[in-house]
């Protein structure tokens, strides 16, 4: 029998008796990563990544959370369980399962270029395979993260020659922290509070993330001017931005590759940094498993399932309720 | 290429009028001198002809891509645009080239000559060597079809700042005939081209609607009031023995109106009129719908110029014996235009375009609701002491229209926007109602605000019946009332009509699908245009 189905509250492993990432109430959810689409309230019980955990406490509160390190196998009813990171955000993992010679791996979100903050990604060899398909179409194709730092610090440096105040939008879980990382010594770095109580929660956890200043009442709106102010998309629509002098707005996201994208959104700029993998990057990690099945989550998921099975991989569209961290960042935001 | 694909992103990101102006500034300081009479023709639409087909093209980038066709109209659908499409999709640059955008233009239009072995290895190869942004600006000059939102009236602006020279000597030096191949930026910015050309039209001043009331115009004295013709805007020009008839699309339609060709025996030399286009029978103006028949026709049938007579409505005078009259106050232009017209012999073809009298803002309003009964949308009000302005100017020319006409019909159909709008919903096809069946009436792109369409986007989401590629049939629920300038027969039309300019006036969500217009309520409309005008 297969090792995992999916049912109506989520990823289901029956011979282990746990859920992945659930969506409606479990006793025991093994988490893949801190987004809020992954992560629900309620389970009476966790299982993550050790970095995932201070996430899920200072957005959760108090869980009971049991965690593991990436690569240490433990058994849960004769499952083995076993993280390997997923290069999504920090923390993040996939989950490889095995039951008497069958091995299952359920990916999260990942990407497969290495952002400098999150764990490189490893690719797991196994039987079956559930990957997302968040940009699962031909036309999204990344380029290197440098040359997209590169881009954004000579857009930086224009707003600068313009007296403009640059506004990079980024997801506060993940994405600002791979821009400070990727801008750090390029100028001060303001942060929205809920972007700073993050930076706190991973300061404590022991990551080393450069130097920001949060931004509170008092910042003034001159030394603002001169740094760069990184803030969450719920935050980029609101009233405070318009009060910027001359703001200049740039979203990071995946979305940010087709014109259609920036101009919907009616930024400045737009610059295709995700953290999700791109269409080679997909292609590439699901043939390294050398699955024989691969279950396509959320995404372009009909498409990319169809277009496996053309390629010769046995595929099938499975209907989550995963979805885009972008989307839920302003959920997160009204909560705080 | 670089340079002028960094203005068109620049261009596309802003929503502001300045920062695009700047932008344009920008770009005419700093770009290659050969490049930039190909970019002014480029966006005032002066297009070469298309060397390629589109279907070629999206057939060899499927190829290259190898990836199967659906895939590809997958992409296509998400982004809206097929040049983009084909520049994201193919494999990455093999190596970069730094050829500038007028090689590639004249390379272009070189390829209209050879054969199509030829055509698609050079193609392929520039693809091969152009990143992404650039691959998307080589494949709009292969199309010729770019729109980024830039107004002759920008463009012209932006120019006239950076070489500081008069906007209204752009306008006119940028608008008729040159070859970004045979002049230099120098000269066509001044103008040297210009005078050695007889055809040269004059930039049309244009008119901005009156929203407010017109009292707060001051005094009626000091206002011209005539008819707002339903017709084409022209300018007949007739200057060393021979006669031109633009078009405000700025296209020369000469051959299209023979009824006008006495003009060149009739008219001094040196003189340049503007008006109206109409079809004019019995010396009535006939509704849009007739004079359409006679648009864009290649040849004109016998039964044509019959059915369908036009007449010429003038009301002004831009040049007389060779000088500019465009400074002269209107009361005076008027006058002299007059003179002119009184001094034709041909009658009943060319006429002055009656000024509706009035001495009280109230008994104009009055007058302007009988507007339909001429076949005329309004009231167009002019300052007497105004001069003749380049483009639009507010506050001396307004055109007062009357309400458009309405129908309330329900949605039907839905797609996908481009563009800005690929990922919802913004395409609706409306429908009234025949007896019990729906019967489709209009296609309607604009007129709802972002926050509506994000709603009406989830309703189609949610209430999708069925999928004919990228078009969605959704229950008929949302009732939509058009609005339109007019209605015309159709035979291509399953409903037997058509209607013009039809747009999403309101959302009538206090009307349910039962309460929504007929077939018949239409074709009532349609006749009653079509009887003589009173």
């Amino acid at each position: 029998m297969a090792l995992i189905t999916f049912t109506n509250k989520g990823i289901y492993c029956k011979q282990g008796d746990f859920y992945i990432d659930p969506w409606h109430p479990v006793n025991l959810a093994v988490t893949t990563h801190g987004h809020a689409d992954h992560v629900k309230w309620g389970n009476k019980a966790y299982l993550c990544h050790e970095l995932t955990k201070p996430i899920l406490q200072h957005r959760l509160g108090e869980l009971n959370i049991q965690t593991l390190p990436y690569h240490k196998e433990i058994s849960i009813n004769g499952v083995k369980l076993t993280l390997y990171p997923a290069g999504h955000v920090i923390g993040s993992a996939q989950i490889r399962l095995e039951y008497k010679g069958e091995i299952c791996v359920v990916s999260g979100d990942y990407k497969v270029e290495y952002d400098g903050i999150s764990t490189a990604f490893e690719p797991v060899k196994c039987h079956t395979f559930v990957s997302e398909s968040t940009f699962g179409l031909p036309i999204y194709k990344w380029q290197p993260q440098q040359d997209i730092f590169n881009q954004i610090k000579n857009w930086i440096s224009l707003n600068r020659d313009k007296n403009q105040t640059t506004v990079l939008v980024a997801y506060s879980l993940g994405k600002a922290q791979r821009l400070m990382t990727g801008l750090a010594g390029y100028g001060d770095m303001y942060v929205h509070s809920s972007i700073a109580s993050l930076n706190q929660v991973f300061s404590k956890a022991g990551v080393i993330l450069p130097t920001t200043i949060p931004i509170t009442p008092e910042t003034s709106k001159e030394m603002l001017q001169k740094g760069i102010v990184i803030v969450p998309p719920a935050v980029a629509e609101g009233k405070w931005i318009k009060s910027l002098t001359h703001a200049a707005t740039g979203i990071c996201s995946g979305w940010m590759q087709v014109r259609a994208g920036r101009r919907w959104r009616s930024a400045d700029a737009g610059f295709a940094l995700s953290d999700h993998a791109d269409w080679p990057g997909l292609l590439s990690a699901i043939k390294a498993t050398e699955a024989e099945k691969v279950f396509v989550t959320h995404g372009y998921s009909a498409i990319f399932s169809k277009y496996l099975n053309e390629i010769g991989i046995e595929a099938e569209e499975v209907k989550t309720q995963y979805g885009d961290e972008e989307e839920e960042d302003n959920v997160e935001i009204n909560k705080d | 290429m670089k340079r002028f694909s960094q203005l068109i992103q620049q261009l596309e990101m802003s929503n502001k009028t300045n920062d695009k102006m700047l932008a344009l500034v920008d770009y005419f300081n700093e770009a290659d001198d050969m490049d930039k009479p190909y970019v002014i023709a480029m966006f005032t639409g002066k297009r070469p002809k298309r060397p390629v087909s589109t279907a070629l093209i999206k057939q060899w980038a499927i190829e290259l891509c190898n990836l199967p066709e659906w895939l590809f109209a997958e992409c296509y659908h998400n982004v809206g645009d097929l040049s983009e499409t084909i520049a994201l999709i193919l494999p990455p640059a093999k190596s970069i080239s730094n050829r500038k955008l007028h090689e590639w233009i004249d390379d272009l239009a070189l390829l209209n000559d050879k054969d199509e072995t030829f055509k698609k290895q050079f193609i392929t190869k520039a693809w091969n060597s152009l990143e992404t942004s650039e691959r998307f600006i080589f494949n709009k000059l292969i199309s010729g079809n770019f729109r980024i939102g830039v107004s002759n009236k920008i463009l012209v602006n932006a120019l006239a700042k950076q070489s500081d020279t008069e906007s209204c000597k752009i306008m006119h030096s940028i608008m008729g005939k040159w070859l970004p191949s045979e002049i230099n930026y120098a000269d066509l910015i001044s103008g040297t081209h210009v005078n050695t050309n007889n055809s040269w039209p004059y930039p049309f001043c244009l008119a901005y609607a009156l929203e407010a009331v017109p009292s707060s115009l001051g005094e009626p004295q000091e206002w011209q009031a005539e008819w707002k013709w339903d017709g084409i805007r022209g300018q007949i020009v007739k200057r060393n023995g021979e006669l031109f008839i633009w078009s405000r699309g700025e296209e020369l339609v000469t051959e299209q109106f023979p009824e006008l060709h006495f003009l060149l025996q009739e008219l001094a030399d040196g003189t340049v009129l503007d008006g109206e286009i109409l079809s004019v029978k019995d010396g009535k103006v006939q509704a849009f719908s007739i004079l359409q028949q006679r648009l864009n026709r290649k040849t004109i049938h016998k039964n044509q110029l019959n059915d369908a007579p036009i007449g010429f409505y003038t009301y002004d005078l831009l040049e007389y014996k060779g000088r500019d009259l465009r400074e002269e106050p209107l009361s005076k232009r008027r006058q002299s235009l007059e003179a002119v017209i009184s001094n034709l012999k041909t009658n009943k073809v060319v006429m002055l375009s009656p000024i509706v009298s009035f001495t009280q803002w109230d008994e104009l309003a009055k007058l302007r609701e009988s507007s339909r009964d001429l076949n005329s949308e309004g009231i167009m009000l002019k300052k007497l002491d105004s001069s003749y302005h380049t483009g639009r100017k507010r506050g001396d020319w307004w055109k007062w229209k009357i309400n458009p006409y309405t129908v309330d019909t329900v949605m039907i159909y839905a797609q996908k926007g481009s563009g800005r709008r690929a990922n919802f919903y913004t395409d609706y096809t409306f429908a009234v109602r025949d007896g019990d069946q729906l019967i489709t009436i209009a296609k309607a792109y604009s007129g709802l605000t972002d926050k509506e369409i994000k709603e009406v986007n989830a309703f189609v989401v949610k209430n999708a019946i069925e999928k004919f590629g990228p078009v969605r049939t959704v229950k008929p629920e949302l009732v939509f009332e058009i609005a339109f300038e007019g209605i015309a027969e159709s035979k291509r039309h399953k409903a037997g009509l058509a209607l013009r300019f039809p747009r999403i006036a309101r959302w009538r969500k206090d009307k349910n699908a039962d309460e929504i217009n007929t077939l018949d309520d239409l074709r009532q409309l349609l006749q009653a245009t079509l009887l003589p005008p009173a």
